[in-house]
């Protein structure tokens, strides 16, 4: 029973590191005969190594009609392939003791490994056979099929599901970024073993790809592992491309009524893609509004000063093709206008004046001091490498990120807050039975 | 032909495992213990410049006063507004200000709080954790608002899920008599009535150094340690704490059943409970068996459970089974499956029973108990690849009640567990006759 977790949406923007760290978790390129790279965080404390693929183009390339094919297709990556059918290689991992995750985002598809040192190699000759020979036998499909139309079913009953997917439905319209990640029912019934064979041949082409490897192995062997495991891949992914958009911020408010005692909302408005040079501004203003936790005004406002939630929090959303900020709150049906009134009075306050020097000062000594608390598995450690390849940060990233945020003024950062945060743009979805609440457009929980 | 193929790649592969698992203890931890009880364990961990502070007091839930549901829980709450020294919600300012994270949990059996920081500055967070210990500042102004934000976690962990709802009933109809019955945040009638000496009462009887166990994992020694646990919590006086006084569990006489229909469930699902020993509590010689026969009944994908159900006979969606023994009375032995689409709740029942009176009937093989132990001890190496993994394990062992000694030697004694004990195991617990049910039904909305 976890009693103070605030959520932080800070979702891509994870990583940090500073001086000290450095010193233990330098990062090397290592490249394969055959021209692989990987990037390497050696660390022999444990016998364990991570390893995290990724390929750029998530779901956000599914066909229109074939919503949640990316999802669908990371499901079945470990339901057997080349030889083995699902339950011989779901065996071969536990045997080996070896953890094999795919999954897949809006603008990419991952995988992670995780296993012990004497069982890299094999360990790897499965991911290979996954991400080349995948199987999609009929049994193994139905049934993941089952699984996730169940999930579905699940999800389209559950608030937050629900407050989320309206939120993107409203902000991207026809853009593919409207679409929920795991599809729809009837865009999962449509999804067939040929359409995912057609993905892998497609996506997973080197030129897509990034690596990370964390643990106990030194670049020599890495190298010849890198070779046999990725080497087959194809050199190209097919062409593919998801268009720029921005997201529709009309202010709006929308009311999907559920018989809940509690009303649960997402809001957001455009935001600020990685790229930005404003970015690291972007990122210690949230922190002051909604970003921080116990350290962030709306914290303070509407959980400590009135108990108005348990959690409210925002956070940065950095798609490849947008950007948002976004954020969460949960009030009791006949407060949650209240709620409302001082997230949008929040904002207001935010762009009119910005952050305090004190305010600025706090986030970030807050965001450069918890760098080192973000890497302390060799998970977290190779999920950031592969995160730093993706948005083309710099092999030297780690070592530069502190400076980056420590180099915002309150001049950026006031100027900033005055072209993000807008109150008038501020789009609500409300999911419950919330009393009073005025001017709230009446949509179905499906949308219609 | 899969199995031997498998098994020969196992024992190439996972030896080393076994054997430094069987040798070695799982942490390395180190404890010692102040003049005034408070009890300190040291895990280090040099990886990054990091350290973690947990402090555990033993008491939760379960030790609450009768109509004082969720107070423990609110306690924990309440820790974050005010001492002689830090002002009402500068706790965790000043931790983030200093570039750290910190948070804390309530179960039945035992409160934690925990901060992540720097290595550098360990100190300052004992100063803090150890202020609170005997120094807190609680008043109406501060704790008024935060019994509406416990209100509101429990409509969001609870009241807004049909899920948690029942589970929540399922719990208070396993246990009868024991605290056990009532849930860690509490009845929402009796939250709504807590009061600031309700939590103050609390506070005075359970929290002292000589009720809580100091765990510090990370970059840092154990002489350091020594010395600034000696500097700060070393001062506070010890107390008299009351016995953990729990009434006990009768005879479980008539299997229980409870369905529950909603609008906002999506898809059907189904749980059974029963009665288990503990570590602690029961016939706890049985403690370390049981936790191989969930492993291998409804550990995963190469579990029984699944093969049968999900593979097999393609009744169920998923299936699995939970256990764990680490609580100061009895636990509880479960499973949990839901239907494929177009099965009747019934039959995956009577396809789960039929698993279970084979399991009682002729056991689980030997071949399937190695493979879920040797499965169990190579998850032990992945306890430490992080900072807290390791503090969370023993702090929440000691509490219970573990020795630092069990807790380390955790995969060897896994490792000992004999197919005749787990299928003795399996017979002493998994009475269908005295179970408990939960069935959830999606209704249609209008």
């Amino acid at each position: 029973m976890k009693a103070r977790a605030i959520l932080i949406l800070a979702l891509a923007a994870l990583v940090a590191a500073a001086a000290p760290a450095l010193a233990a978790n330098k990062v090397q390129a290592v490249t394969s005969a055959a021209g692989i790279t990987a990037w390497l965080v050696e660390d022999h404390s444990l016998p364990v190594v991570t390893v995290d693929v990724s390929f750029r183009g998530g779901a956000a390339l599914d066909p229109a009609d074939k919503a949640g094919l990316a999802t669908f297709t990371a499901d079945l990556l470990d339901e057997g392939a080349g030889e083995l059918d699902s339950p011989t290689f779901q065996g071969k991992l536990e045997d080996l003791a070896t953890s094999m995750e795919f999954s897949a985002s809006e603008d990419a598809v991952s995988a992670s490994l995780r296993t012990i040192t004497a069982n890299l190699a094999p360990s790897l000759d499965l991911l290979r056979l996954a991400l080349t020979a995948p199987r999609f036998d009929e049994p193994a499909v139905t049934r993941v099929r089952g699984q996730l139309l169940a999930q579905l079913a699940r999800n389209q009953r559950e608030p937050h599901y629900i407050a989320s997917r309206l939120w993107f439905r409203n902000a991207f319209g026809d853009h593919p970024y409207a679409r929920p990640l795991r599809g729809l029912p009837e865009s999962i019934e449509r999804i067939a073993a040929d359409d995912m064979r057609q993905f892998v041949r497609d996506r997973f082409g080197k030129d897509m790809m990034v690596i990370g490897v964390v643990g106990d192995i030194a670049p020599a062997a890495l190298r010849d592992l890198l070779d046999k495991t990725f080497g087959p891949l194809p050199a190209h992914a097919a062409a593919a491309s998801v268009s720029e958009v921005e997201p529709n911020a009309a202010g709006s408010l929308l009311l999907a009524k559920l018989p809940i005692p509690q009303s649960v909302v997402t809001f957001g408005e455009p935001g600020i893609k990685r790229t930005d040079p404003d970015w690291y501004a972007a990122y210690v203003v949230n922190y002051v509004l909604g970003g921080g936790g116990f350290g962030s005004r709306l914290t303070e406002e509407v959980r400590e000063k009135r108990g108005l939630a348990y959690s409210v929090g925002t956070g940065l959303d950095p798609l490849q093709h947008s950007g948002l900020i976004l954020g969460s709150v949960a009030t009791q049906n006949g407060r949650l206008a209240q709620s409302l009134d001082i997230i949008r009075a929040e904002w207001r306050r935010l762009r009119d004046e910005g952050p305090t020097e004190k305010e600025l000062e706090n986030a970030k000594t807050y965001l450069t001091g918890s760098y080192a608390l973000s890497l302390d598995s060799t998970a977290q450690i190779a999920a950031t490498l592969v995160a730093i390849q993706r948005d083309n940060l710099g092999i030297d990233y780690l070592e530069r990120r502190n400076g980056l945020i420590d180099q915002v003024t309150i001049t950026d950062a006031k100027r900033v807050a005055r072209r993000l945060f807008d109150p008038d743009k501020l789009s609500f979805v409300v999911v419950g039975s919330p009393e009073n609440l005025p001017g709230a457009k009446e949509v179905t929980p499906d949308g219609s | 032909m899969r199995r031997v193929l498998a098994r020969f790649l196992l024992v190439a592969l996972l030896l080393p495992v076994s054997a430094h698992a069987d040798d070695a203890k799982q942490f390395n931890a180190q404890s010692f213990a102040l003049a005034n009880g408070l009890e300190v364990v040291v895990v280090e961990n040099h990886r990054s410049p990091i350290v973690t502070q947990m402090v555990w007091y033993k008491v939760g839930s379960a030790d609450e006063l009768r109509g004082k549901t969720g107070i423990a829980h609110f306690l924990e709450h309440l820790m974050f507004r005010g001492t002689k020294e830090t002002p009402p919600g500068a706790f965790s300012r000043i931790v983030a200000q200093n570039g750290g994270r910190d948070n804390a949990f309530t179960t039945a059996d035992y409160t934690a709080y925990f901060q992540n920081v720097a290595a550098d500055r360990l100190e300052l967070v004992m100063k803090l954790e150890a202020e609170r210990m005997h120094d807190l500042v609680i008043t109406d102004e501060v704790v008024l608002p935060e019994r509406e934000v416990i209100l509101e976690e429990r409509r969001s962990r609870i009241d807004n899920s049909p899920a948690a709802l029942l589970n929540e009933q399922l719990t208070a109809a396993q246990f009868l008599n024991h605290p056990y019955h009532n849930p860690v945040i509490g009845w929402e009638h009796e939250m709504a009535g807590l009061t600031t000496e309700d939590a103050l009462a609390f506070y005075r009887s359970w929290y002292a150094p000589n009720n809580a166990v100091l765990v510090i994992g990370g970059d840092v020694s154990v002489d350091r340690v020594r010395a600034l646990a000696e500097k700060y919590y070393g001062p506070i006086p010890a107390r008299s704490v009351p016995e953990r006084h729990r009434v006990s569990e009768p005879p479980k006489a008539a299997a229980t059943r409870l369905v529950m229909k909603s609008p906002r469930a999506g898809e059907p699902s189904w749980t059974r409970s029963y009665l288990a020993p503990s570590y602690h509590a029961g016939e706890k010689q049985y403690a370390y068996a049981l936790q191989v026969l969930a492993e291998a009944l409804g550990g995963g994908a190469s579990a029984r459970l699944y093969h049968a159900l999900v593979l097999e006979q393609q009744v169920a969606l998923n299936v699995g089974a939970f256990y764990s023994p680490v609580a100061v009375d009895l636990a509880t032995f479960g499973f949990y499956a839901t239907p494929r689409k177009g099965v009747a709740i019934a039959d995956l029942e009577a396809a789960l029973e039929a698993e279970v009176k084979k399991v009682l009937k002729d056991g689980m093989t030997a071949e399937e108990i190695d493979r879920a132990k040797r499965h169990m001890q190579s998850q032990a190496i992945y306890a430490r690849d992080s900072l807290d993994g390791p503090a969370r394990v023993i702090g929440a062992a000691l509490v219970a009640g573990r020795t630092l000694e069990e807790v380390e030697t955790w995969p060897a004694r896994i490792g000992r567990v004999t197919a005749d004990e787990v299928n003795a195991a399996a017979r002493l617990v998994l009475h269908d006759e005295t179970a408990v049910t939960g069935v959830l039904l999606p209704e249609p909305t209008s």
